[in-house]
């Protein structure tokens, strides 16, 4: 349930980072091209670290890369 | 449906070939004609170690096929290395494969202590073993597709 609240602009990050390809990022951050476009496409979370490392690569602070839907967490929600 | 995928519907198939093959083999070489065999330890004991290394030399075998005709079609290699993502998938598929064993394995000791034949708890034995790797196989793919 959580992935579908964890968000991401990696597409976007990469067509504004000279169009890199999926393998790129994949290279530069250690995993395979598969997890990438798993990540785009909502289909996982990455750990803190990858998602620091892919941040990092676009040389960005974490929140401007992944974005999370606090209002819509069922664990948050039911403690207000 | 991407390498990872296609590598997992691989060795589905290639396991149940194999398995498929070898019980055929035995039984038509030891069985048939000899069902008395069955209650042979010796002949457990035998059809298992031999099943280790038969599986694992098909699996390789099938694998750098299957990489040959995969590099010439896709012009793609196969990743190598296993990431986060693909020890997170194959950590899910472990523990059911696991839980479909361990429930084989008390079945099996179960028809033992009811008085069965020992033939029928290897035979339990050997279906959750097969069994486990199949669906553990399936798990996998199903977390492939659906997403973790």
């Amino acid at each position: 349930m959580n992935k579908c609240l964890i968000s991401n602009n990696i597409r976007r990050l990469r067509f504004m980072s000279n169009e890199m390809t999926q393998q790129e990022l994949a290279d530069r951050t250690g995993v395979t091209r598969q997890t990438i476009v798993a990540i785009e496409n909502g289909k996982y979370s990455p750990t803190l670290e990858l998602a620091f490392r892919i941040a990092h690569v676009f040389r960005l602070p974490l929140n401007e890369v992944f974005s999370y839907d606090v209002d819509n967490d069922p664990v948050l929600k039911k403690k207000k | 449906m991407d390498q990872k995928e296609r590598q997992i519907v691989v060795t589905l198939i290639c396991s149940v070939i194999t398995i498929g093959l070898y019980v055929l083999y035995v039984y038509q070489k030891q069985v048939a004609g000899n069902s008395a065999i069955l209650d042979d330890f010796r002949f457990w004991g035998k059809s298992f170690l031999w099943l280790i290394p038969v599986a694992i030399v098909a699996q390789i075998v099938i694998h750098i096929i299957y990489a040959i005709i995969n590099r010439i079609i896709t012009n793609e290699d196969i990743p190598i290395v296993d990431d986060e993502r693909d020890r997170i998938i194959e950590l899910k598929s472990i523990r059911v494969s696991h839980w479909i064993f361990t429930s084989g394995f008390i079945c099996a000791m179960g028809v033992l202590a009811f008085g069965a034949k020992p033939s029928a708890m290897f035979l339990i034995l050997f279906s959750s073993g097969f069994g486990a790797s199949i669906i553990s196989e399936l798990i996998k793919l199903y977390y492939y597709r659906r997403g973790v």
